[in-house]
């Protein structure tokens, strides 16, 4: 019996008796979202690369590939997955990364994990094996199912294949550091991502406000010598610690929440440390404010607030208005009408 | 429910001019850019407030009578064909740009402004906004929502997906939904991907927040000419390893480079079996850089000719000619036909050549004009409708190109969308448990099926059925705009 074939029968027995399935990979994201109910359900060993031509652009593997394979085998060639993915752990998996739909420091630049999603091969609660997308870089057949399942947290199928969309490596990368107020940092930020510069991450903490300016080289230095500020030595290890949660504003106990908010949204006045990435876009904070008072500072700057790490595990993700719930409950049912995947991890009651 | 009725009821709680129901108030509606599939439908509402929108969807909802919603009808695959028992939707009267966020380079606009307009409102801010259909002085941003659409610059700058960031949408039930939002991302499933490319299927749009790009600070062209199409070939896969990903990347073939000399003098090398229209825009110092480099790489993939525009004007003139490819066709032939498909671009050389074994196969000539650099096809297939049967070989020819990308691992639709005119080769494309998956996703949003039904979704019966049927034409309208 091959491995699919397990797992469509896995699928199928908990469908019948009813049983929650709690899907992982690599574990490394176990943390993230409501706690997992059921039985442990691994995807881990359906690992591998299955197609990659790097002047297609495309890389396909499946979904227990680790990042750490695909982005070597992508860095020989000298491409990159443009979207930066956390790892938070040497087991993190491609379809974890998917599943979740992470991004890192170059998101607001390059796109988001979902962006570069091309097609995917799933089982759905009923175990039947789909095919959305595909290898192309353009494809409307169909609604874009490949593109939906992306952040779904597994709640509506079990990835098995992803292609994406991967890009050529910049040729240079520097990062220039200054001091700023946050307010200063946040206009320096939305102006100069106003204008044709070679941007690629910017990022305010501890006073400091650094952009990164990746492509080729005269113009990454002319955008350098427009913008002023200091070359920061070792960027590459600041730019990952921050990508990993590893940075020093990251080590706390308190709960770690994420604020996803219009990049040029005023600076937060909360009872808060602040770490600003994203451009502006995705505000880090440390705190034990209630998560009501940081629900209503994310709406109020345009945005919605997640609790990232710590907390109660249990009022995680930003609450939906009635409609869009309701709207949610019956997608699931239609990939998942037993609901079996994940049960509860996104939403209770999803 | 009779006709008269849903008639009765919309002309009661609607202002008069927003409902037309005399056969030659209908007659502009009977199709979209695909017409050569006409109809009147029973009905065409125009609503002016989005409260009016609301009430013709909860009359419909509570009398089981279909709604099309049309933007600017300019669609190339049937998605706005009226249904002569149903409602047709203008969305032309929301037609305003209603904000644009220099700080958060955004703009939130009315479905029915057209794509060009947002690009023309932000350039002053010095934004603008980057997917670009060629029809876009025409086509609406509503439109380019349910189709996803495309244009010349996708490969670097993306699809319609990747391009806006919230749309506000009322349900069949009048119910009213935000999808997205103002910041990057929002919580929940990613329901902005799903609405995006649904053909109408899903809900009516009534509004969209647009992402904004700085203007680029350069743009310059390449134009190259090839003794084969596998050396252009080879030199577009040649330029992605060199690690340029350009702004645009176009190939003609012979055919349509003589088609387009004849036409518009756009100074095209009329002896070479290809040329590349080569794009890359940036900064002063990131344009120079690569200009240097894909010159370079275009010789040594055996470039017989090769031209740099020296200024704006030079760089509109080499475009002229590719712009004006479809338009020169129309003067070739009576009539022609165009497909849509995608193919992973390795397989270019192979498809191409079996392109060409068909057209010699049904003795109908083919131009091949499109997207290199995303390996978007667009093969035109130059026919006359008066000769008998000629038609019906088209559609065959066309659909086996469509098969004959599905078999090479793309796909039967890049950016035109399934509509009416691809439901057939859905059935190829998809297996009956995706096709049930799908059906699955519309029940979820419209439990009736009254929102475009019978549209890019084909029924199972229908696939069970299919390969009797002849379904394709492509007749334009519109031959003032440019197209693809």
């Amino acid at each position: 019996m091959s491995l699919i074939e397990s797992f469509q029968d896995t699928l199928r027995d908990a469908a019948a008796t009813g049983t929650g399935l709690a899907i992982c990979g690599g574990g490394s994201k176990s943390f993230y979202g409501r706690p997992a109910t059921g039985t442990g359900f691994s995807v881990a060993e359906y690992s591998g690369i299955t197609d990659y031509s790097p002047t297609e652009l495309v890389i396909s593997a499946r979904a227990g590939t680790t990042l750490a394979e695909l982005e070597a085998v992508l860095a020989k060639e000298n491409q990159m997955l443009p979207f930066e993915p956390p790892h938070y752990g040497p087991d993190a998996t491609l379809g974890g990364t998917i599943a979740c739909g992470f991004s890192g420091p170059r998101r607001p630049y390059a796109g988001a994990a979902r962006d570069f999603v091309l097609g995917i091969t799933c089982l759905n609660g009923r175990a039947e094996r789909l095919r959305f997308g595909g290898q192309v870089m353009k494809n409307v057949a169909g609604y874009d199912i490949s593109r939906t399942l992306t952040g779904s947290l597994g709640t509506l199928a079990v990835l098995l294949d992803i292609s994406l969309k991967v890009l050529p490596r910049p040729e240079t990368e520097l990062t220039l550091s200054r001091e700023a107020s946050p307010e200063q940092a946040l206009e320096w930020l939305n102006t100069w991502a106003g204008q044709p510069l070679p941007l690629s991450a910017g990022c305010y903490t501890g006073r400091q406000l650094r952009v990164r300016l990746s492509g080729f080289e005269q113009g990454v230095q002319a955008a350098a010598t427009q913008l002023g500020g200091d070359e920061l030595a070792a960027a590459d290890s600041f730019w990952e610690e921050l990508r990993e949660h590893r940075h020093p504003f990251f080590q706390d106990d308190r709960p770690l929440w994420r604020l996803s908010v219009p990049p040029a949204a005023a600076a937060l006045e909360l009872e808060a440390d602040e770490l600003i990435d994203w451009g502006g876009a995705q505000r880090w904070l440390k705190t034990t404010l209630p998560a009501q008072t940081l629900r209503d500072a994310a709406v109020r700057a345009g945005g919605h607030a997640t609790c990232f790490r710590g907390g109660d595990h249990e009022d995680v993700f930003h609450p939906l208005d009635p409609a869009l719930m309701a709207l949610h409950q019956r997608l699931k049912a239609s990939f998942d009408p037993a609901g079996i995947l994940n049960p509860g991890r996104l939403y209770s009651g999803l | 429910m009779s006709d008269t009725t849903i008639i009765d009821l919309l002309c009661e709680k609607l202002p008069a001019e927003c409902v037309l129901s005399e056969p030659e108030d209908l007659r502009p509606y009977e199709c979209d850019g695909l017409s050569a599939y006409r109809r009147l439908p029973m009905v065409v509402v125009i609503p002016q407030t989005l409260e009016q929108v609301q009430t013709t969807l909860q009359l419909c909802a509570r009398n089981g009578v279909a709604v099309v919603a049309r933007g600017a009808g300019t669609g190339l695959s049937g998605g706005a064909l009226p249904l002569s028992d149903g409602v047709l939707l203008s969305m032309a009267r929301f037609n305003r740009i209603l904000e644009i966020d220099t700080a958060n380079r955004i703009a939130r606009v009315q479905p029915g402004v057209t794509n060009l307009s947002i690009s023309q409102a932000a350039a002053p801010r010095g934004l603008y906004y980057a997917p670009d259909p060629s029809s876009q002085i025409a086509c609406s941003i509503g439109g380019n929502v349910a189709e996803n659409a495309g244009g010349v610059h996708c490969l670097k700058y993306g699809l319609t997906v990747h391009n806006i960031q919230q749309l506000e949408v009322l349900t069949i039930d009048g119910e009213h939904l935000t999808i997205g939002s103002q910041a990057l991302d929002s919580a929940g499933y990613d329901l902005l991907a799903l609405m995006t490319g649904s053909e109408g299927l899903l809900g009516v749009i009534t509004e969209i927040t647009v992402k904004l790009l700085p203007l680029p600070e350069a743009a310059q062209v390449v134009l190259a000419a090839f003794a084969s199409v596998e050396a252009a070939g080879a030199a577009v896969t040649a330029t992605i390893a060199n690690g340029i990903i350009p702004a645009g990347l176009e190939l003609l073939d012979n055919p349509a480079i003589r088609a387009v000399e004849q036409f518009v003098h756009a100074g095209y090398p009329e002896d070479a079996a290809a040329i590349l229209l080569c794009e890359v825009d940036g900064t002063d110092a990131d344009v120079a850089t690569q200009i240097e480099r894909v010159s370079r790489v275009f010789r040594d993939a055996g470039a017989t000719e090769l031209r740099v525009s020296r200024d704006e004007a030079e760089r509109q003139r080499f475009w002229a000619g590719r712009k004006a490819a479809f338009p020169a066709m129309g003067r070739l032939s009576p009539d022609y036909y165009c497909m849509d498909g995608t193919i992973p671009r390795q397989h270019l050389a192979r498809v191409l050549a079996e392109i060409d074994g068909l057209s010699r196969e049904y003795g109908l000539p083919i131009c091949n004009v499109f997207h290199a650099g995303d390996g978007n096809l667009h093969p035109l297939i130059l026919y006359d409708a008066n000769q008998p049967g000629e038609l019906e070989r088209t559609e065959e020819l066309g659909g086996k190109i469509l098969e004959l990308c599905v078999a090479v691992g793309g796909t039967i639709t890049g950016e035109h969308g399934v509509g009416l005119e691809k439901i057939n080769q859905m059935c190829v494309q998809f297996n009956t448990e995706e096709l049930t998956q799908l059906h699955a996703v519309k029940h979820a949003f419209d439990p009736q099926g009254l929102l475009n039904p019978g549209k890019a979704v084909p029924t199972l019966h229908r696939c069970a059925e299919f390969g009797a049927m002849h379904v394709h034409q492509g007749q334009l309208p519109h031959p003032e705009l440019e197209r693809f």
